[in-house]
């Protein structure tokens, strides 16, 4: 019923009064057709390949308990206390100590703690980009980097990889055609490491190459770099950060080696730089919390972390194998994959035609879900890949889930050879899964 | 009345959960507004334990497409003799499938956009393009292509060009087997929801609906503010009659019960053209009936309340 006095609504009505004020960045911020899909993907009917949970039943759970209660017991005033923007200063020494394990020598001075490293992510690009500034990423990057760019109305420019990575040829060309339209390119947003999606790794070979062509065009390098430590055979690969102090920024994060939950992350920068991301991250959060960057400190301190990292490989080596003999074995002629050495993501592409987008509802129908591809590109590219995470689902249910995705993708193809190749319909606002989705 | 506890029954596993989770939360909190004790359920593996040893008063169905709309639960409900808010489970069925509810309404009397229903394998086996080429024939250009089962507009599409039937038509089985391609009708795009009182069904007041982008897709219904809204449409009173005793008409020749809701077009000569019927509207903040319901001066809370209690009654 109605309030008192207020009649029944006549006329005209929008749904969202504010509909007029909204800054032009929301622009994308719709309802989505594929995000809702997602939801379905939640139940354990669905074998989910989508999300990026981390496997944190590999936690031990008692002894972290016994930690965090502790902490609040003797550390309590200063844990659930503000604290400064700038990280809890004993963490960004172990932090330093995490680095080193890739080669990079920092001062602490010069690690920002952030709320995850999407909030780094956000920082660097609230404080390098204007609206129409051009940010390379590989083509694809990860979906997060991309929302955080279109947040701050970046124009994304995609770099072509291939199986060592980003190839050094394809940014060169892409910073001379950006330079001939006049624009400026900010900075190179790179996953060197075990990449999110595309599962390959920057050859230690183009390393240099990379770091020479941005400092030669004056671009920064943001160097995103949450899987570095979970490469599958134990090997570490250098960080260009190692290799160029002063032309890089990097993000680390503690979300796949420890506690995505926590959302603690940081960005190592150079200092000027650092002073400006520590002034940014305060008008945003005012600081990372402290309860959280303690417990992450508490537990370098007195857990087994190596130990810890050494069991997420192992259990995602294993989910690795699982899900690459799984497509070995069932998918159809002209579906290809990478093989990731680390990480949590398989990039599948499947035969010309086919729009992994358009084909998702028929797998949910079948009880898989996974990302399409263009959700990993801002320019609309992707519609024949799709990303596989076999990070979170069991290698039996990995198994499982390739298996009704073959059958998924052969009835698609039935479909196209009655139908012809198509393009696919468009379909509005985010298509990447949610955070939380497993 | 304050004494009845009920299930709302939502999420499920059809394409359109999240939907329906929206629903269900908006319901269940409508219903606690006027004294129910409600519990929210999923429609998952638990919900014949919870039906054997949670008996409650009365299930609402808040589930929308598949086994929520297709009378699967309904049927399940039925069996285990739990009163519960919505269309049996056999007239579920008729009006799930929206050819089978255009026809029965076209024999009745009723207009509706002229149609062809097709499954994938009658183009795979004849060769598509020419079956696309009599499709185009029949109906003209622009059409409406929708999956012939399943609500919030996923997998539906206006086709205005020839050149767009192919990845249409993918798109759109996607959702199902079977595609329904309509006859596109301009005009005045109008919801009424139906509900049943002592009386027997009333309309609630049409609402007009004026997509942003021309077109109701999910993303215009689900996104707030994409599309205005008229509450009550702006019809004059001929007009406003007609849709309203269409709306009532569906609901009873189709045999549906307690609450509906009517998806119609009016056309510039005026004509009155039924598009579709669902016999779990939508409750969500963006949805069509609680708009009918605020507009008529009615909760939604009162007025599922006095459904439950007819439930419970019958």
């Amino acid at each position: 019923m109605n309030a008192p006095g207020q009649p029944a609504k006549q006329g005209a009505r929008s749904l969202d009064p504010h509909l007029r004020r909204y800054a032009a960045r929301t622009a994308g911020m719709t309802a989505s057709e594929i995000r809702a899909l997602f939801a379905v993907a939640s139940r354990p009917e669905v074998v989910s390949l989508a999300g990026g949970m981390p496997h944190l039943a590999a936690l031990p759970m008692d002894s972290l308990a016994a930690e965090i209660g502790d902490l609040v017991a003797t550390e309590g005033l200063v844990a659930l206390q503000y604290g400064s923007a700038h990280g809890v200063p004993e963490l960004r020494e172990q932090i330093c100590d995490i680095m080193a394990l890739e080669g990079i020598r920092a001062h602490p001075d010069d690690v920002v703690v952030t709320v995850g490293s999407q909030m780094a992510l956000d920082m660097v690009t609230r404080i390098f980009c204007d609206p129409g500034d051009v940010v390379l990423a590989e083509g694809p990057s990860y979906v997060g980097a991309l929302g955080s760019f279109a947040a701050y109305q970046a124009q994304v420019v995609h770099v072509a990889m291939d199986a060592d990575g980003l190839v050094p040829q394809a940014l060169r060309e892409a910073l001379a055609a950006v330079e001939r339209t006049g624009k400026r390119v900010k900075f190179l947003y790179t996953i060197p490491n075990f990449h999110n999606p595309a599962g390959v790794t920057l050859a230690v070979s183009r390393r240099a190459e990379v770091l020479e062509i941005c400092a030669r065009h004056g671009v920064l390098v943001v160097e995103d770099n949450p899987y570095g430590l979970l490469g599958f055979d134990g090997q570490i690969y250098p960080a260009l950060r190692a290799s160029d102090p002063d032309n890089v920024v990097y993000l680390g994060s503690f979300s796949k080696t420890f506690a995505a939950g926590l959302r603690v992350g940081w960005a190592l920068a150079p200092h000027a730089v650092r002073e400006k991301l520590v002034l940014a991250a305060e008008s945003a959060t005012l600081c990372p919390p402290t309860l959280n960057q303690m417990v992450v400190s508490r537990y370098l301190a007195t857990q087994d972390w190596k130990g810890q990292i050494k069991t997420y490989r192992e259990a995602y080596r294993d989910r690795r194998d699982a899900m690459i003999s799984a497509l070995e074995q069932h998918m159809p002629d002209g579906v290809t994959w990478t093989k990731p050495d680390g990480g949590f993501y398989v990039w599948l592409t499947v035969p010309e035609g086919i729009d992994t987008k358009a084909m998702l509802p028929r797998a949910v129908t079948q009880r898989v879900a996974y990302a399409s591809g263009t959700g990993f590109y801002a320019d609309g590219l992707g519609s024949r890949q799709m990303r596989l995470s076999y990070c979170y689902p069991t290698p039996e249910r990995i198994r499982e889930g390739v298996r009704r995705l073959a059958h998924v993708l052969e009835d698609e193809m039935q479909l196209h050879l009655t139908f012809g190749p198509t393009s696919g319909r468009a379909v509005s606002g985010p298509q990447g899964p949610s955070p939380d989705t497993a | 009345m304050s004494e009845r506890w009920v299930a709302v029954l939502s999420g499920g596993l059809s394409h359109e959960r999240e939907v329906s989770l929206r629903s269900g939360r908006r319901l269940s909190a409508a219903l606690r507004s006027v004294g129910l004790t409600v519990e929210e359920w999923d429609a998952d593996s638990n919900l014949v334990g919870r039906l054997r040893d949670h008996r409650p008063d009365a299930v609402v169905v808040a589930l929308h497409g598949g086994e929520g709309e297709n009378g699967s639960v309904q049927t399940v409900l039925e069996m285990f003799g739990v009163p519960y808010v919505g269309t049996d489970s056999r007239a579920c069925r008729r009006a799930w499938d929206k050819p089978t509810a255009k026809a029965e309404l076209v024999r009745a009397g009723l207009t509706t956009p002229e149609w062809v229903v097709l499954p994938h394998a009658t183009f795979r086996e004849l060769g598509a393009q020419p079956v696309l080429d009599a499709m185009v024939d029949t109906l003209g250009l622009p059409l409406m292509l929708k999956p012939d089962q399943g609500g919030s507009a996923l997998g539906a599409q206006v086709v205005r060009d020839a050149g767009q039937l192919p990845a249409a038509m993918v798109g759109c089985l996607a959702y199902g087997e079977a595609v329904l391609a309509e006859k596109y009708v301009e005009g005045v795009e109008v919801a009424v929801s139906v509900v049943d009182g002592p009386d027997g069904p009333r309309a609630l007041p049409a609402v007009e609906i004026v997509p942003e982008s021309g077109v109701y897709d999910y993303t215009a219904r689900y996104t707030a503010g994409l599309t205005d809204f008229h509450t009550p449409a702006r019809l004059d009173a001929s007009a406003a009659k007609a849709v309203g005793e269409l709306a009532v008409e569906a609901h009873r020749l189709l045999g549906l019960r307690d609450v509906s809701r009517t998806d119609a077009i009016i056309a510039a000569d005026g004509t009155v053209h039924f598009l579709e019927v669902t016999v779990s509207p939508g409750l969500t903040e963006t949805s069509l009936l609680p708009m009918a319901a605020e507009a008529a001066g009615e909760s939604l809370g009162e007025i599922y309340a006095a459904l439950i209690e007819r439930a419970v009654t019958r």
